[in-house]
């Protein structure tokens, strides 16, 4: 049996082409647009012979493979490694690494805690915390828009939310972008966010302990699944990592890319002012336009065909998101951003029973920044051009210098 | 194809030939009908394609599942007698006619 990047290297199908080119590549990763539309026209899936896998990019067949969980199991990992046959860097996440029937127990308390009605409780909290920063941010004018907002609010915010006793803004932010990059091949990235391990990694796991979190908040809530017995002690402490690990590095970019998207496009940022109940549609069309999750994998546990494309079990078979959502057959002008789209059905936020369980607090957040600044700035422009961070996993702003002007 | 109704908070109706297959929420996207948000798209978990839906189909609809009942619980309008998750709603011959009302805010 041959091993790439921890899973079985695999024949190409018939039928399937073979294209080499590297997915993980930092260039493609800062601007991944041609890739995407070279890779959607291909077919419904390629064979990228350097990692052994298959890649799919046309919204259907990313859709199909991306919400069958019984077909294209999570528990073998979303990244290229096999949990099967590698033993992953850290234990692996109760809910995200996981199938039914025991993802469904954890998915529950998660979906519980995490709910429209406690999101929508927090509403008044984060607007006032948005309009705070905002204000701060329009009285200098001028600022770095990821290092002094889209990384500041949310790890104001989430902790907060979460019950955190203690605060490292950049641990949380980190720990993230450490998830995120794991997920990729045996790369630069992922050896720089691994060896950062020995640093942050103690000090989230600590973070996670009962005693560690206050008595009200998120985290307290899923302590008080393990004392009614729902879950045990310990998987309460893995659910606490998981919103650690998925809740903060994601919303700083959902905000990033957000505020991105308005400061090139300002024809669609002056439609939000004029009628801003179409925020909650912008930022669904934010997320299929940049697609923050750009990528996660999946594994078929079974021989199975997708397509009319016979797929061997044991297959990895990497779901680019970020192409899906710019798919030309299911969003028609896919490359413009458009406010006035009802982007319903993009896959940012994945799809089915692995559908991001945080998703209400995420658009609670992000709304609660893009209604303050709706009503407050008039103008936003780039003073100089955006970098973006190569993520193995996630697509996200480094630094996006911008000027805010009021009303 | 499947006839369905949505009639909004103003009491406006818009009748549709929905495809079998798909779920009531898509439908209504797939329409652009107003009322209706979808954020999740059918993973039960944002509570924004609420629907008030009005007799015979009420009682011959499948019942709610745990999940859609606890994220009926989270529903920006009222929850009333006849609540239901719209994207819950599998369109097919045995719901032809089918009206639903729309609430004031998802």
């Amino acid at each position: 049996m041959k091993m790439i990047e921890g899973h079985v290297a695999i024949e190409p199908p018939h039928g399937v082409p073979v294209w080499d080119v590297d997915p993980y590549d930092p260039e493609i990763l800062a601007d991944p647009d041609a890739y995407y539309a070279e890779l959607r026209s291909k077919g419904p899936f390629v064979y990228i012979p350097r990692y052994s896998i298959l890649a799919c990019g046309r919204h259907q067949e990313t859709q199909e493979v991306f919400s069958d969980w019984e077909r294209f199991v999570s528990s073998r990992g979303v990244g290229l490694q096999d949990f099967k046959l590698e033993t992953p860097w850290r234990p692996p996440s109760i809910i995200l690494e996981v199938d039914p029937p025991a993802h469904s127990r954890t998915r529950k308390v998660m979906a519980r805690v995490l709910s429209p009605k406690a999101a929508n409780a927090l509403r008044e909290q984060f607007r006032a915390a948005a309009d705070k920063l905002i204000d701060e941010l329009l009285e200098r004018g001028s600022f770095e828009a990821i290092a002094e907002l889209a990384e500041v609010y949310p790890t104001d915010v989430f902790p907060q939310a979460m019950g955190l006793k203690k605060v490292n803004r950049r641990y949380l932010i980190d720990y993230g972008a450490m998830v995120f990059n794991a997920l990729g091949p045996d790369n630069d990235l992922r050896r720089k966010a691994m060896a950062m391990g020995p640093q942050i990694v103690p000090w989230i796991t600590e973070q996670c302990k009962r005693e560690n979190l206050e008595q009200e908040g998120f985290g307290a809530e899923i302590y008080a699944a393990a004392d009614a017995g729902e879950i045990n002690e310990g998987e309460a402490g893995m659910l606490v990592r998981s919103l650690l690990s998925a809740g903060v590095d994601t919303t700083v970019t959902g905000i990033g890319s957000a505020l991105w998207c308005l400061a090139t496009n300002p024809q669609e940022y002056e439609k939000l002012k004029d009628n801003p109940k179409l925020l909650r549609p912008a930022f669904e069309e934010v997320l299929r336009f940049t697609s923050p999750v750009h990528s996660f994998c999946r594994t078929t546990d079974r021989d199975t065909q997708v397509s009319g494309v016979d797929i061997a079990a044991g297959t990895k078979i990497l779901c680019v998101l970020g192409a899906a959502n710019s798919d030309e057959t299911r969003w028609p002008h896919a490359e413009k951003f458009d406010v006035d789209r009802r982007p319903t059905g993009h896959l940012a936020m994945g799809s089915g029973i692995h559908g991001c369980v945080g998703q209400n607090l995420a658009r609670a957040e992000v709304g609660a920044v893009l209604a303050a600044i709706v009503q407050k700035v008039g103008k936003i422009e780039l003073t100089a051009p955006a970098r973006w961070r190569p993520n193995n996993a996630i697509h996200a702003l480094d630094s996006m210098p911008l000027s805010f002007t009021p009303h | 194809m499947t006839k369905v109704t949505f009639v909004d908070a103003d009491g406006n109706k818009t009748t549709l030939d929905a495809r079998d297959g798909d779920n009531l929420m898509q439908a209504a996207i797939a329409d652009g009908i107003d009322g209706i948000v979808g954020e999740c798209c059918g993973a039960m978990m944002c509570a924004t394609c609420h629907v008030y839906v009005e007799e015979p189909h009420l009682t011959t609809l499948p019942q709610r599942s745990e999940g859609e009942e606890e994220m009926l619980e989270c529903t920006a309008s009222e929850r009333r007698k006849n609540s239901r998750l719209s994207c819950q709603i599998k369109i097919g011959p045995d719901i032809d006619g089918i009206v639903v009302h729309l609430p004031e805010e998802q």
